[in-house]
C-alpha cells in the first residue's frame, strides 16, 4: 500500500494545529438523511457531494452526519444545516447540483439557500406543493 | 435500489438505529462457484424472536415515522429475483446477522456498485464511540477495513469523521480496492 501510517499521523498533527487555531467557534453541522427512503432517493451521493465541496473549500470545521427517516418519504433526500448557534435550516429534495450551491451559498457565505428550503408548520417538515 | 452497495447502508442503517457499537460488513465475491455473499453484523439491541419470522413483511417495522419498514424486504426481493436467499438471526443484545446470498453470475443481480461511497457514509453515519468492519474477498484476494485501527492512529483528539482524516480514509480505501480487482 502506497497510503501510509506515516502520512495519516501527519494530517492528525495538521488537524490538530487546525483544531487549536479555530478553537471556540464552532462550525456548521449538516446532517443527511439515510433511512431507506432517503438512500433510495439518492441521499449517499448527496453526502459525498458535500463532503467533497466542504474538502475542496477548506472548510475545516464543518461536520457532516446522518440522520434517520425525517418523517417527510417523499420530500427526500433532507438535509439539515445546524449553525453553531443552534438554528436549523432544512433542505429538501436534494441532489449533488443542489449540495454544491448549499455548500457555496449556505456553508461559506452564510446565506440560505431560500429556494431548497421546506416549509414546517409545527416543527413537521411539510411539501411546499400541498399547501 | 439499484446497486447492493445501496443495500448495504441500508441495512447498516438499521444496525446504527439498534445502537450498535460495533458493526461487521462481509463480502465475498466468488465468481467460480458463481456465489456473492454479503452479510452485515453488528452488537446491538436484536431482534426478537416473534418479529423475525415476520421480519421481511414490509409492514413490519418500530418506525413511527411511518407504517411501513422497507429495508430487509426489498433486500429480500433483490436476493430472490436471483436465486438467491435473505437470512437473518439475531441473539437479543449479543448479535444479529443479515445474511444475503446471490447467485454471482445472474442475469438479474444487480451490481454491487460503489462500495467505497457505501464505506465514507457508513463512517460519517456511525454513532460516536462506534466502530466499523469491512473485509471483503474477491476471489482469493482480500481487502480489510477497520475504524479501530484508524482511531488508535489519530488518537483522541481528533475525531474520525474530520474532513481532512476522512480524505485520507478515502484514497486508502480507493487504493484497497484497486488492489483487490487488480489481475
Ligand atoms: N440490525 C437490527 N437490529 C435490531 N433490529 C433490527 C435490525 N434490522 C432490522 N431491525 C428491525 O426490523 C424492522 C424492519 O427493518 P427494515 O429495514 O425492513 O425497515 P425499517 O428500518 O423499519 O424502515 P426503513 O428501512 O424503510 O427505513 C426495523 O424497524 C427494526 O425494528
Ligand atoms: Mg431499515
Amino acid at each position: 500500500m502506497k497510503k501510509s501510517i506515516q502520512e495519516l499521523e501527519a494530517i492528525r498533527n495538521k488537524t490538530i494545529d487546525h483544531i487549536n487555531l479555530r478553537s471556540g467557534k464552532g462550525g456548521y453541522r449538516v446532517v443527511v438523511g439515510m433511512a431507506t427512503c432517503g438512500i433510495a432517493a439518492g441521499a449517499r451521493p448527496v453526502m459525498m457531494r458535500l463532503m467533497e465541496e466542504v474538502q475542496k473549500n477548506s472548510l475545516v470545521d464543518v461536520t457532516i452526519a446522518q440522520t434517520g427517516c425525517i418523517g417527510a418519504c417523499r420530500l427526500e433526500p433532507i438535509i439539515e444545516v445546524y449553525s453553531p448557534d443552534g438554528s436549523k435550516v432544512t433542505y429538501i429534495k436534494m441532489d449533488e447540483e443542489k449540495a454544491i450551491k448549499v455548500v457555496a451559498d449556505h456553508l461559506i457565505n452564510g446565506k440560505i439557500v431560500n429556494e431548497y428550503t421546506a416549509t414546517t408548520i409545527d416543527g413537521k417538515v411539510v411539501d411546499p406543493e400541498m399547501q | 435500489m439499484r446497486e447492493l452497495s445501496l443495500h448495504i447502508n441500508d441495512i447498516v442503517q438499521n444496525s446504527i438505529d439498534a445502537d450498535a457499537t460495533i458493526i461487521k460488513i462481509f463480502v465475498k465475491e466468488d465468481i467460480e462457484k458463481d456465489n456473492l455473499v454479503i452479510k452485515v453484523e453488528d452488537n446491538g439491541k436484536g431482534i426478537p424472536k416473534e418479529k423475525l419470522d415476520v421480519i421481511t413483511d414490509p409492514f413490519e417495522t418500530s418506525r413511527t415515522t411511518r407504517r411501513v419498514g422497507l429495508g430487509l424486504s426489498l433486500l429480500e426481493a433483490a436476493t430472490q429475483r436471483c436465486e438467491g436467499s435473505l437470512i437473518i438471526k439475531s441473539i437479543r443484545n449479543v448479535k444479529t446477522e443479515v445474511v444475503a446470498t446471490f447467485r454471482y453470475n445472474h442475469i438479474d443481480r444487480a451490481p454491487l456498485g460503489n462500495m467505497i461511497d457505501t464505506i465514507l457514509s457508513i463512517i460519517l453515519s456511525l454513532k460516536e464511540n462506534s466502530d466499523l468492519i469491512y473485509e471483503h474477498h474477491y476471489n482469493n484476494k482480500m481487502f480489510t477495513f477497520d475504524t479501530r485501527e484508524i482511531k488508535s492512529i489519530i488518537g483522541n483528539q481528533v475525531s474520525i469523521n474530520q474532513i481532512e482524516i476522512m480524505n485520507w480514509i478515502k484514497e486508502y480505501i480507493e487504493e484497497g480496492f484497486s488492489n483487490l480487482m487488480e489481475v
